[in-house]
């Protein structure tokens, strides 16, 4: 909005990921093409854009989910503090430790909420029982879940409703502490109401986390969101403060969009 | 007439028909079960648990052929089932890539569709010939090798039915892929493998082919696993073909017996499917 206030304070920025010259394919289909992008620290970065955009797979790229996949490649950088996440040498599992995901469809394992949280930090730190329960507690309050659960940790984790299930896998995700949050369209299949506390969510974990959310949502990129991407057919087409992307877009194509003429 | 009075007319003629053929097929089942229950419902009694099978004109049970039957269907399902888990892990988990998945996948369904007396020659040819007797091992083995395709067929489904979100989730934390397929994927499919592995001792329960070459049959009492082995198909065979009345009278009990055991392990089979998966 007051674009000369937001100046010097982007400058002051540090960079938590760097994307330079980024290239993406599904086999023979180009599905990003050369994407620079700089996401800044402990701030919410949003992508939005229609479908088959390019914005769920740029957001693959940044834990490497993709390297599931045999026949999915990424070319070019991707710069975690400084280090490039794309080389061949890097230790995936380590990468995801410091980049955790929460999906579409809450993924609640099938186990109890105890043990969904605990799962992720058993792979990385020993704690004895009572440290564990306190990092559970600890990451149930972060998620704003704990009031709810906290009598039936021991129940599965499936027995919750769809928007606690996916408050519960927030929760999992913070867990094992790490410094980047990736939320693949976290609240598209969720009811108003469990949407607005993952909104909420998502606005008090910036403090800790940085986070960077795609949604086909455009109301909610412009709630939650510092920076917003507007991406189309694998291209990057603007990126920039939320509130200027959405008041004066410095594109046509970006206007059309948001504005709802397109798309 | 209209459009869809027409289509009111096909859906009542197909329904109708569809009912038709269900009763027809459930007609046949009805009536075997009414035999069987008719002519084996007299012989169940504490004698058949308690008793050995008798020589023709004499009073007896099938307590040897239930304790070989269970024996061998015990140590069947006991070699089988973990070759079948893993084999069927691998090809879900690991199957996509690759030339052995698919060979495997196929030479598992000719196994599965594999008439079972080819096992019991092959077992024969195998390990009877070798160690030159027949044995309740022997008979373990061909019960094994029936048990094996079938696990291996549900364990895949049932692993391929898991939503790959979900190993994705588990991936996303940083999880190695055996811990994801331990402690993720197999967990959500438990159900339905347990299911599998019920359906697998229903189907090894009846079998006779493959005891016929392997187990053979035995008169006497026998816990020794080296020796032939009395069953309830064999025997049920035996004494069937027998001109004697009280055998008939055995056998019928014995296929009674099998039936009921067959249909509890698919009530609870269907029991622990329902249960389980609800929550997913």
């Amino acid at each position: 909005m007051n674009s000369a206030l937001l100046q010097p304070v982007q400058q002051s920025l540090t960079q938590k990921i760097r994307v330079k010259n980024l290239d993406f394919y599904y086999g023979g289909f180009q599905a990003l093409k050369n994407v620079n992008l700089e996401i800044p620290e402990r701030k919410v970065t949003a992508f939005i854009g229609p479908s088959g955009c390019g914005k769920s797979t740029l957001l693959r790229t940044f834990n490497r989910m993709y390297a599931l996949y045999p026949n999915q490649e990424a070319r070019g950088e991707i710069l975690l503090d400084g280090e490039n996440i794309l080389d061949s040498g890097q230790d995936l599992n380590r990468l995801r430790a410091k980049v955790g995901m929460v999906f579409q469809k809450p993924t609640p394992f099938p186990m109890s909420i105890h043990d969904n949280i605990a799962f992720g930090v058993r792979l990385y730190e020993r704690l004895s029982p009572r440290q564990m329960d306190e990092r559970v507690e600890w990451a149930l309050r972060k998620a704003a879940l704990w009031d709810e659960v906290k009598d039936k940790l021991r129940q599965s984790g499936t027995s919750l409703s769809g928007g606690q299930q996916q408050r519960l896998c927030i929760a999992r995700a913070i867990a094992v502490r790490p410094e980047v949050l990736l939320l693949d369209e976290p609240a598209s299949a969720l009811d108003p109401i469990s949407t607005g506390r993952i909104e909420e969510l998502v606005h008090e974990l910036k403090e800790d986390y940085t986070i960077v959310i795609v949604t086909h949502n455009m109301q909610q990129a412009a709630r939650v969101s510092d920076y917003t991407a507007y991406m189309y057919l694998g291209n990057l087409v603007e990126f920039g403060v939320t509130d200027e992307l959405f008041i004066k877009p410095k594109k046509k194509e970006t206007e059309d969009y948001i504005t709802g003429r397109f798309g | 007439m209209d459009l869809y009075t027409r289509r009111l007319l096909i859906n009542r003629f197909n329904l109708a028909v569809s009912l038709l053929t269900m009763l027809f097929g459930l007609f046949w089942l009805g009536w075997i079960l009414l035999t069987l229950f008719k002519a084996g419902f007299g012989g169940l009694s504490a004698k058949l648990f308690l008793e050995m099978t008798p020589p023709p004109g004499s009073d007896g049970g099938l307590l040897n052929a239930i304790m070989g039957s269970l024996l061998m269907g015990a140590a069947g399902t006991l070699l089988g089932t973990p070759v079948g888990i893993m084999a069927g892990i691998y090809l879900a988990e690991f199957g996509s890539r690759g030339w052995l998945a698919p060979v495997t996948r196929f030479i598992s369904d000719i196994l599965l569709s594999a008439p079972s007396i080819v096992v019991g020659l092959f077992i024969y040819e195998a390990y009877v010939v070798r160690v030159g007797h027949f044995s309740g091992w022997a008979g373990a083995f061909a019960l094994a090798l029936i048990v094996i395709p079938v696990v291996i067929r549900t364990t895949e489904n049932m692993l391929r039915l898991v939503p790959d979100s979900l190993r994705e989730a588990a991936a996303a934390l940083g999880a190695p892929q055996w811990k994801v397929i331990v402690l993720v994927t197999v967990r959500a499919a438990k159900a339905g493998i347990i299911t599998g592995i019920l359906l697998a001792i229903a189907r090894i329960s009846g079998e006779t082919a493959p005891l016929l070459f392997t187990a053979l049959n035995n008169q006497f009492w026998t816990s020794n696993m080296n020796s032939p082995m009395a069953n309830l198909p064999v025997v049920i065979f035996q004494f069937a073909m027998s001109p004697y009345e009280d055998w008939h009278r055995l056998a019928w009990a014995g296929a009674l017996l099998i039936t009921l055991s067959v249909l509890a392990l698919n009530v609870l089979a269907r029991v622990v499917f329902r249960n389980r998966t609800a929550t997913y």
